[in-house]
């Protein structure tokens, strides 16, 4: 199989890149790219573990190809944060204790991320459902609906 | 294996046509890539069809919708004057998967996925909905119903692409639903499905019907029999209980452990009735 060449923007960094022809996103990100936030779960795309963003909707890195991110734009766990500073999601789940061996929590934080761009006052079923796609056995999810919940709180500007 | 993304239906199905070996269409990829994962699975050429001016667009053309073939079912959502006309078709697609997987899966694939459980096609076969195919010989036509020929398996030629679904205009006071069965709440697959479009006229009397029932057969149904039983009434009891009766009797559903033969069939009835009384209310009857 002969490599391609793909050339992208991640995390608002110009990339290029080569993968094979069935290689995923995910393998890109991971193996090419030493961007290591996204985890492989599944592989299937029923955990949400490798949640990343592309062209502003979130999907399962694992079943994109990297090669279909030609021309796109993609967001990771690792533009997340300003710097230093973390985003009110992030700092919400520590708050919270929202993660315990977090290995699903960057698929969360991404997944939550794109639902309060879209919808800044979720409810709680909204959250819940939004969030069905990304699997945690830790925390029994409550945490991380009120971390959300907290988060969309502040992001809006109300007083907790 | 090779990865092409053509920027025209004729390459692309000149691709698939002249492939030597397997190909694959490549729109969402939910079920291709989950597919890919397997160490049996070979592939020659993967054909990603985005790349093709209109395949991400839903547009209005005398008052049909044409979906492209690339379109993520989340934009039917986000689609107002879609959701306003095909509430069903739209509620269909919309429980395919998670929010990770709506923001990829299509209608055309989860159509040509041929799965007799496909959450959207049962809302697609009531709407009386047609795909547009792109061959090596030009450019058909097909209703919904006749693409999928059983599980895994489509009416589709060697080298043909489905390029778009047509959900025709509708006259006034008309509505459609969809409803499934599923043990858990979400992320499943249907034990049952059922799609109901229904016309009123002014006075509320059912003028015309189309009622579709999925994952209780090989494939998706088309009932004309539970049609009928309602058209003519204002969905009385007696109309409900004759259109659960025909879903009911129309279902021939396997056996297995998310449900029995008896189980399905009565779900089956029930579904349909909710459906068409959902659908009935949407249209404007009281």
């Amino acid at each position: 199989m002969s490599s391609i060449a793909v050339s992208t923007t991640i995390n608002d960094d110009d990339v290029e890149f080569l993968c094979q022809p069935d290689e995923t996103l995910l393998d890109v990100l991971r193996n090419r790219l030493g961007l290591m936030g996204a985890k492989e779960g599944c592989g299937t795309g029923d955990c949400g573990a490798c949640s990343s963003i592309v062209d502003g909707r979130v999907v399962c890195s694992c079943l994109v190809l990297g090669a279909e991110v030609e021309g796109k734009t993609v967001e990771t766990i690792e533009g997340m944060a300003d710097g230093s500073e973390l985003h009110p999601l992030q700092r919400k789940f520590i708050e919270h204790a929202a993660l315990q061996c977090g290995i699903c929590t960057p698929g969360f934080l991404m997944a939550a991320k794109a639902l309060l761009e879209k919808n800044p006052n979720p409810s709680e079923t909204e959250i819940r459902f939004w969030l069905a796609g990304n699997l945690c056995r830790c925390t029994g999810y409550d945490k991380i609906v009120r971390a959300v919940q907290d988060a969309a709180a502040e992001m809006r500007g109300d007083a907790a | 294996m090779r990865y092409e993304r053509p920027q025209t239906i004729e390459d692309a199905t000149a691709l698939l046509a002249g492939g030597a070996g397997k190909s694959y269409v490549l729109a969402g990829g939910t079920d291709l890539l989950v597919r890919m994962q397997n160490d049996a699975f070979e592939a020659d050429l993967i054909v990603d069809i985005k790349g093709i001016d209109g395949m991400g667009d839903i547009r209005r053309t005398n008052g049909d919708f044409v979906i492209g073939a690339g379109v993520p079912c989340a934009q039917l959502e986000e689609t107002a004057d879609l959701v306003a006309a095909w509430p069903g078709v739209v509620e269909g697609a919309n429980l395919i998967g998670s929010t990770q997987i709506q923001g990829r899966c299509t209608v055309v694939g989860n159509l040509c996925n041929a799965s007799p459980a496909a959450d959207s096609v049962p809302a697609m076969v009531a709407a009386d909905a047609r795909v547009r195919i792109a061959g090596p010989d030009g450019t058909r036509e097909a209703a919904i119903l006749d693409i999928p020929t059983g599980p895994g398996k489509t009416s589709l030629g060697a080298g043909e692409i489905i390029e778009a679904v047509i959900l025709p205009a509708r006259p006034a006071r008309s509505s459609d639903a969809y409803l499934r069965f599923t043990p858990r709440t979400e992320m499943d697959i249907a034990v049952v499905g059922v799609g109901v479009n229904l016309t009123l006229d002014d006075s509320g009397i059912i003028t015309a019907a189309r009622v579709a029932l999925g994952a209780v057969g090989p494939k998706v149904m088309l009932v004309d029999a539970a049609a009928e039983a309602i058209i003519g009434t204002k969905l009385d009891d007696a109309a409900l209980d004759a259109l659960g009766e025909a879903a009911s009797a129309a279902a021939s559903p396997i056996d297995d452990k998310r449900g029995t033969v008896a189980f399905r069939k009565q779900v089956a009835g029930v579904l349909t009735r909710r459906a068409a009384q959902t659908a009935y209310t949407r249209a404007g009857g009281k």
